[in-house]
């Protein structure tokens, strides 16, 4: 079955069974509307003392802020409930259910769930974005349209990979849940763009975490920043981190030796 | 007293060994966790050189702050409220309330030992960071005291107000949302987010009405030497103040929380 086909099932099934706790929309709103609340508080606050951080406008981190709030929800929508629930299969023992299956075994480990009311997060992302963008330019280009969708695709690639290699740990380390931990701790690094941080931590987040790539860059896409070499080094980076991932996950695979084996 | 003391002294006793089985995922959850007051300190300490100094903090303040934060809130680091949902729906909670132990002392007894192993970690980290940021820290005999009180007064406030927020639980399976606007409301209340003396004067008027502050931002400014002594001793008496009123929310909660369970199986 055609891969696409097989994730667009799952991901029906997964809304469907969502779309019975509507509750749970209203939760996810609070939850939402808090977030941006406390990241506007906080961009209110800075521009109350000083016009710009580091060369970035009030309307510019609102940029990076949207893009940050909209890849957040699709890391909480298609990622990371699919590498929890991989961690606890490794953890009880079911993965080799997943093997006995003909399909390739990341692919099934990769959209097996989905949090249907998480996507509150990716619209009001968008909304924060549109607002941003309202105040940045008057007119854009079709580079920088062109530039900001791919590298907003190639954010949420990277960070899919992200995940995916933290949770090919599990088949050494197996409790590498609290190391998600560490994850989300540098995810939120992202919020704010990383040539704000001194060297050694932009070094950290441009090329051992790549966030600079996910997020910064694309908000660079939105600020006029953005150049051909950028893009081009970014579309490498999303590849060679495909690359890690999937040789990470082949060699945990290799190494399984199953949990009745 | 002495029974309840022993009681501590075996919780916390088998915490730092349940901690210490899994030193290195409490150390990456400890990374993690220390990310935030380094986004917060880098922030603001370009704040404060573009801009001048703010409501008393400047760059050098700035750093203090941010880094004793990091001691502060391992320290206040508590029982997530979320927990009595899974515990109340899966029936576990039957098997706490057949303890001779009240719930409470037990789980604010472990979280208490767990502390000891997370510091052990948060030394190295924290001594990566001042060499990094370079803050000025001289306290004095009094300060370096009252903080060692603040910062066990403000873990028992902390445990305590998301102790009683987990009761919630009992009475409603949907108590997330609450949680969330209370951990949103001692974001913006309690120092953690900026010292309040960076909010808007009437925000902080606000947040002397309520707890959170005793269990961030005073401790830190304890240390940080941002007290006068008077203020110091009015502050540890807001903690005592404080505990004394937690105590007795949760008495009063706990005995009318209890009677609406119905164990699971029964």
């Amino acid at each position: 079955m055609n891969g696409f086909r097989l994730a667009a099932m799952h991901w029906k099934v997964g809304a469907m069974h969502e779309l019975q706790y509507r509750v749970n929309f209203f939760l996810q709103l609070v939850d939402s509307a808090i977030r941006l609340a406390t990241g506007l508080v906080a961009i209110y606050l800075v521009f109350a003392h000083i016009d710009n951080l580091a060369g970035w406008s009030r309307h510019e981190l609102l940029a990076v802020m949207g893009i940050h709030i909209l890849l957040s929800g699709v890391v909480r929508t298609f990622i990371e409930p699919n590498v929890f629930q991989f961690i606890y299969t490794i953890g009880e023992g079911e993965f080799d259910y997943v093997l006995a299956r003909p399909v390739d075994s990341q692919l099934m480990v990769s959209i097996r769930n989905l949090r249907f009311w998480q996507l509150v997060d990716v619209v009001i992302g968008a909304v924060v974005i549109g607002w941003a963008v309202s105040g940045i330019v008057e007119t854009t280009s079709w580079f920088e349209v062109v530039g900001f969708l791919v590298a907003v695709s190639c954010g949420a690639i990277i960070l899919y990979c992200m995940w995916m290699i933290l949770a090919s740990a599990a088949f050494k380390w197996i409790r590498v849940d609290d190391t998600a931990q560490l994850l989300n701790g540098l995810f939120q690094a992202g919020r704010w763009p990383v040539t704000i941080y001194p060297g050694w931590l932009r070094l950290t987040l441009t090329f051992v975490v790549p966030l600079a790539f996910a997020i910064t860059v694309p908000a660079e896409g939105l600020t006029s920043r953005l150049n051909g070499g950028t893009l081009a080094l970014t579309v490498i980076v999303t590849g060679v981190m495909l690359l890690i991932t999937r040789a990470a996950w082949l060699y945990g695979v290799r190494h399984y030796s199953g949990a009745s084996a | 007293m002495r029974k309840l003391l022993a009681v501590y002294a075996a919780e916390m006793k088998f915490a730092v060994a349940n901690q210490m089985q899994y030193r290195w995922a409490a150390f990456f959850s400890l990374t993690g966790f220390l990310i935030e007051p380094v986004v917060y300190l880098v922030v603001w300490r370009t704040v404060a050189e573009q801009g001048g100094p703010i409501g008393g903090y400047g760059v050098a303040e700035f750093t203090s702050y941010y880094i004793v934060w990091t001691l502060v809130r391992n320290m206040n680091l508590a029982l997530a409220p979320g927990s009595w949902d899974y515990w109340i729906q899966s029936g576990r909670i039957s098997n706490d309330l057949m303890h001779p132990v009240a719930v409470y002392h037990r789980q604010l007894a472990g979280f208490a030992g767990f502390k000891f192993v997370w510091i052990l970690l948060w030394f190295p980290v924290a001594a990566v960071l001042s060499l990094i940021f370079k803050p000025e820290l001289s306290p004095t005999l009094l300060q370096g005291l009252v903080f060692f009180v603040a910062i066990w007064l403000g873990y028992i406030i902390r445990f305590s107000l998301l102790f009683l927020l987990g009761l919630i639980s009992f009475w409603t399976t949907r108590a997330q949302a609450l949680i969330e606007i209370m951990i949103g409301a001692e974001l913006l209340l309690s120092g953690r987010l900026v010292p309040l003396a960076v909010m808007p004067e009437w925000v902080e008027r606000l947040a002397g009405w309520l707890p959170f502050q005793w269990t961030f931002q005073y401790p830190i400014e304890v240390l940080i030497g941002q007290l006068s002594n008077r203020d110091v001793f009015i502050g540890l008496g807001m903690q005592f103040l404080w505990v004394g009123l937690m105590t007795g929310a949760i008495v009063l909660t706990w005995r009318r929380a209890i009677k609406r369970y119905t164990a699971v199986g029964s």
